[in-house]
Order: C-alpha cells, then structure tokens, then sequence
C-alpha cells in the first residue's frame, strides 16, 4: 500500500520518463527504477535548497566580511578575513539606538498580536457557528479589501492618523497592523472553530453556559493551535511591516528596525557590510519562530478548504 | 383543497414568523460579536476606501487639498470632474506612445509569470516532498527560508547578488568568460531581476498549501486506483488533480491578487525603473498618487480600476473551474 502511494504522488517525475524513454522502463524492474527517482529526487531537493537559501548565506557570509573584501570582484562566500566589527558598530552606533528600534518593534508586533487576537477570535467563532443575516456579505466585503491596493490606502489613513495625532505614535501602528491582519486572521481562526464539532456547543447550551462562555471556556481552549497560528501570524506581519512604519514614523526613537536598517541604504548606494550584519540580527530570531511554527501554519492554511 | 390551504397557511407564518424572530435575535448577537472587527475596519479600511474613491471623481493633487497648519486651515479646492481620471487612465492604455501601454503589458507579464511558475514549482516541490523520503523535514524546512526572512531583507540580499560590479551572479558570470548582464539598466533584465525575486519569495507558500491539501487526499482512493490498475500518470490526472482543486483553486486565486497588488519587492529592488520599464499598475499608481506629481485623484481611480479587474478575474475565474468540474 505504502508503494502506490509514493508512485502515485510521483508522477511529473514520471512524466518526463515517459517522455523521454517510452513507458515501458517503468515496468522495468522496479528496484532500479526507485533508486533512480530517489537519487533524482533528491538532487532536485538540494537544488531547489541551495537556491532558497543562497540569499541568507550571502548576507550571512558578507555581515562577517571586512569592506575590502566585501567590494572585491572574485566570489568568496566564506569570509577570508572574518571579523565582528560590522556587528559591534550595528549595536553601538549612535548609543546604541539599534536596543531602541529592537524595543519598539517588539513593543509593536507584542500588542499587535493580543489585539489581533481578541478582535479576532470573537468574530471567528460568530461566522464559524451562527447563520447570520448579511454573513455571506461581510466575508465578501473582506475578501474585496483584498484587492484594493494597500498602498494607494496611505494616503487617506495618513490624513486621517494626523487628525487623531496618531502619526509618531506606536497605537496607531498596532490598530492598523491588527486590522490590516483581521480578514486573514478571522478565515483563518474560522477553519479552525469549523474543525470543532457543533455537538459541544450544543452540550454546553444543555448546562446552562451563555454563548460567551461556550466559546470562551468550551471551544477557544481547544482551539490552541490555531490561536497559536493567528498570533504568530499578526506578530510576523507586525515585525517585518515597511511602508506604513516608513510613512508615519519621523522620530529617530519612535522608529522600529525596518525602518532604522533603511538608514544603512542611501542614495548612492549601502553600507553593505552594517545592512546585512543589521539584516542578520533582525531576521535570526523571527526565522527560528517561523520554521517552528510552521508545522501549525499548514493546519491553518488547508484545514477549511481541504475536505479529508 | 382550498380548505387545507386555508387550515395550514397561519400555522405556516406563526412558524415563519417565530423562525425569523430567532433569527433576528442571532443577527443582532452576531453583530454584537462582531462590532470590534466592524469598526476596526470601518475606520482603517473603509473609509480611506470611500474617501479614494470620492477623491477618485475630482482632481484633487497636492495643490488643492485641504492643510491644516497649527491653528490655520486652508480649505480644499479641488473640483468634481467626473470620470474624467478613469478615462485618462484607459485611453493611456490604448495609445501606444505613452507608458501606460508598456505598464499594462508589464503588470501581465508580472502576474502572468510569478502564478505559473509559484504554481508549477510549488506543486513540483510539493509531490517530491509528498513521498517518503530520507531529509524529508530538512528539505520541508529549510525550503521555507524564502517565506521566513523578512521580505526587506531579502530584497536587500537580491540586489546584492544583482550588483553589477560586485554581485554574485555577474562576478561568477565574468569569471566564466561570459558577458555581465546589466540588471539595472538593461529594461528587460531588470523585468526579469523582479519576477526571479518574487517568484523565489513565493513558491514556500505554494508548497506548503499544496503538501498540505496533498496529504489530505484520502489513501484508499489511491490503494482503489491501483487495484483497477491505473497508472501513474492516470493516477495523478483522475485523482491527485481532482483532489487538489478546492485548495488549488483557493491559492491560485489568493496568488493572484498579492501577486497583482504586491509593492514592496519592485519598490526596493528597480524603483519602476529604468524608464518605468518594471512599473506595474499598482506601482505606477504609486508613484503618481503619492510621490512628486501626488495626483491623489488619479491614484484613488486607479485603485478602483484594479480592484474592477481584480474582481472580475475572480467571478471569471471561479465561474471556469467550476464549469469545468463536470469534466471529471
């Protein structure tokens, strides 16, 4: 059984055989073919590996690398004359105002993900149990937001955010980041309320619990994994936003890592050994969360959409 | 017979009418649930959306709008002038001397490439990685890096490697013997240079998504194709494919409109440049609604006309797929 699902799931491979040699090799003792394919297999997964992470090797390898050697015209991924000094200058220039920006981002995606989170969880389990009137419209509205460009918002929400003096100031970038985030979080969130039988609820309704505390104490708890993932979700969105930061921010303390790192690219160019040590300290920590998140995250993404 | 209808008929709207109350009182519930996400995105979504498309029918730009300088207001002075920044912007498409011809082009081209090819390698990556195989989670992991780095940085790293003195891709190129290729000045260079950054940014979420619907195809229907003795290659186009459609339909789509509305990795990598040659319509838009010209009028028409195509693409898009379901 476990041999015709591997073949199964193998069959562009399949198709360029076929192609190329006729479909009787196939049939062919099938030990030699299934060494074949995995050799095969496996020099496309290195392949494909080197090439996603070529670009992380290279900041990598030039954060450690002295300006000479960074502007030479021969290829040296590891570093000849290796040296912390681009590093040390990232954390001290200017007072060390990197442990200020590093505050302020996390600051920002930390409260970003609570409110993501509370606004979304309530509204999740409403679409995902109740047949309301104008629900298909609401979903429909926010999967039309989706499609007008985000940036051409700017402009409007600048206006509006000057008005509140909302402009240097971190809530008005948590509300936008938490609301930017909310239809995605809401569909999300809802696949996994979907996953959870009605039966419960209904249990709950027959003790005597109020819809609240059905949700609060019943389902959300079971419901961890995909909190878990809407969390991780808002955090990121909030840690790696650019152009919003960029355009509201003006106070060199009120600035989140982005935007500060920005400071090291200029007009006629970058200083390539400080952006990329700058690029490796800001994108180590959200790497680690991300590559352990992201078993929840597959969960998330199909759990509605795939019917098993 | 007139008798039953007349016997059944209140009992009928007494039970209507009881059913429409509960859910009446389920509505306003909901709503109640709801309120904070309504309002959330009322104030930082639909209006700045209303307000584009208000400014959409005027020409306001940067001279005529309403400023607020300490306790001084000068009032807005821009006027109503119909669908006259609509017209402009579509009749610029039909005239071949002007750049919104060549955007046009671009912005397909841009979409065109980067949904073919997230697609065909995510779903290639995603039936290798489906199998059992040794490194499997190595492999699953560290293909995510491109989704995982925070998408500034890895524009940064690209236009490292596409520097043309010093980047990885023309020094190797040189030391082969080969001609350097001119990323950023070379137009269709530099259309390729952006499409290769964001197709390497978006293939992991392809594949991710399309493992997971992968796995959830149920194993007896592979074990039923094998003992009726189909092939692989029948195997995969009568059920892995079919299989795949509601989360393939689902990805696509969604690729399609991020791909169409992405800014970022265009604005770090090429600016639109050389001479507008990598603008799509959102970052051509861009550029004239709030860089130096700041026709906030024409972006705010600009943003409608994407969303129209954007939406019309999507009605097109689910009416085919499921038109075509009959095939199978």
């Amino acid at each position: 059984m476990e041999e015709n699902l591997t073949t199964a799931s193998q069959a562009p491979v399949i198709i360029e055989k076929t192609r190329e040699s006729g479909s009787k090799t196939i049939r062919n003792p099938r030990k030699v073919s299934a060494m074949f394919e995995s050799a095969g297999a496996h020099l496309i997964m290195i392949i494909t590996v080197i090439l996603a992470i070529f670009p992380l090797l290279v900041i990598l390898s030039t954060s450690f690398k002295q300006p000479a050697d960074i502007f030479t015209t021969s290829v040296q991924l590891i570093p000849p004359h290796p040296t912390l000094d681009n590093y040390t200058h990232v954390l001290t220039d200017n007072g060390g105002i990197f442990f200020i920006w590093l505050f302020n981002s996390a600051k920002i995606a930390i409260l970003t993900t609570i409110l993501g989170v509370l606004l979304s969880a309530p509204a999740a389990y409403a679409v995902s149990r109740w047949n309301f009137i104008g629900k298909q419209a609401l979903l429909l509205s926010f999967l039309v937001t989706q499609m007008f460009p985000g940036v051409l918002l700017l402009v409007p929400l600048y206006n509006l955010f000057a008005q509140f003096g909302l402009l240097d100031n971190f809530w008005g970038l948590v509300v936008a980041y938490a609301t930017t985030a909310l239809p995605f979080s809401v569909w999300m969130l809802k696949n996994f309320f979907d996953a959870i039988p009605k039966e419960l609820d209904e249990a709950a309704l027959v003790d005597g619990l109020g819809p609240f505390r059905t949700f609060w104490q019943i389902i959300l708890p079971l419901t961890i994994p995909g909190v878990a993932v809407v969390a991780f979700f808002n955090f990121m969105a909030a840690w790696n936003e650019f152009m919003l930061a960029f355009s509201f921010l003006s106070d060199s303390h009120n600035l989140t890592l982005p935007v500060g790192i920005k400071d090291y690219v200029h007009n006629f160019g970058a200083d390539w050994q400080y952006l990329t040590a700058a690029s490796v300290l800001v994108t180590i920590p959200v790497l680690f969360a991300f590559l352990w998140a992201q078993r929840y995250l597959i969960t998330g993404l199909t759990g509605g959409s795939v019917k098993s | 017979m007139a008798t039953t209808a007349n016997s059944t008929a209140p009992r009928v709207s007494q039970q209507d009418r009881r059913q429409r109350a509960q859910r009446l009182k389920l509505s306003g519930r909901a709503y109640l649930w709801l309120l904070p996400i309504i309002i959330c995105m009322a104030v930082i979504v639909y209006y700045p959306l209303f307000y584009g498309l208000f400014l959409s029918f005027t020409n306001a730009d940067q001279s005529n709008v309403a400023i607020h300088l300490g306790s001084v207001t000068l009032p807005a002075s821009y006027k109503f002038i119909g669908i006259q920044n609509y017209i402009s912007i579509i009749s610029d498409w039909f005239n071949p001397t002007s750049d919104g011809a060549h955007i046009l082009l671009q912005t397909a081209i841009w979409i065109v490439a980067n949904s073919i090819f997230h697609f065909v390698f995510g779903l290639g990556l995603a039936l290798i990685l489906n199998r059992k195989m040794r490194f499997r989670t190595v492999y699953r992991v560290l293909l995510m890096v491109p989704w995982a780095m925070p998408q500034y940085v890895s524009a940064f790293a690209w236009l490292f490697l596409f520097n043309q003195q010093y980047g990885f891709i023309d020094v190797t190129l040189q030391s082969m013997g080969l001609p350097p290729i001119y990323w950023s000045s070379d137009p269709n260079w530099a259309l390729v240079s952006v499409i290769l950054v964001n197709v390497w940014l978006g293939i992991p979420f392809m594949t991710v998504t399309l493992l997971g619907g992968l796995q959830s195809i149920p194993t007896e229907l592979y074990e039923a194709s094998s003992i009726d003795g189909a092939s692989r290659w029948q195997t995969f186009r009568h059920i892995t494919l079919p299989m795949l459609r509601p989360i393939a339909f689902l990805i696509t789509l969604l690729d399609v409109i991020w791909t169409f509305n992405l800014f970022s990795v265009i604005f770090l990598i090429t600016q639109g440049g050389p001479f507008n040659r990598t603008q799509t319509l959102v970052t051509y838009a861009w550029t004239q609604a709030i860089q130096t010209p700041q026709k906030f009028g024409l972006g705010g028409a600009y943003g409608f006309i994407i969303l129209a195509i954007l939406l019309i693409f999507t009605i097109f898009y689910s009416r085919m797929l499921r038109s075509n379901e009959t095939v199978y």
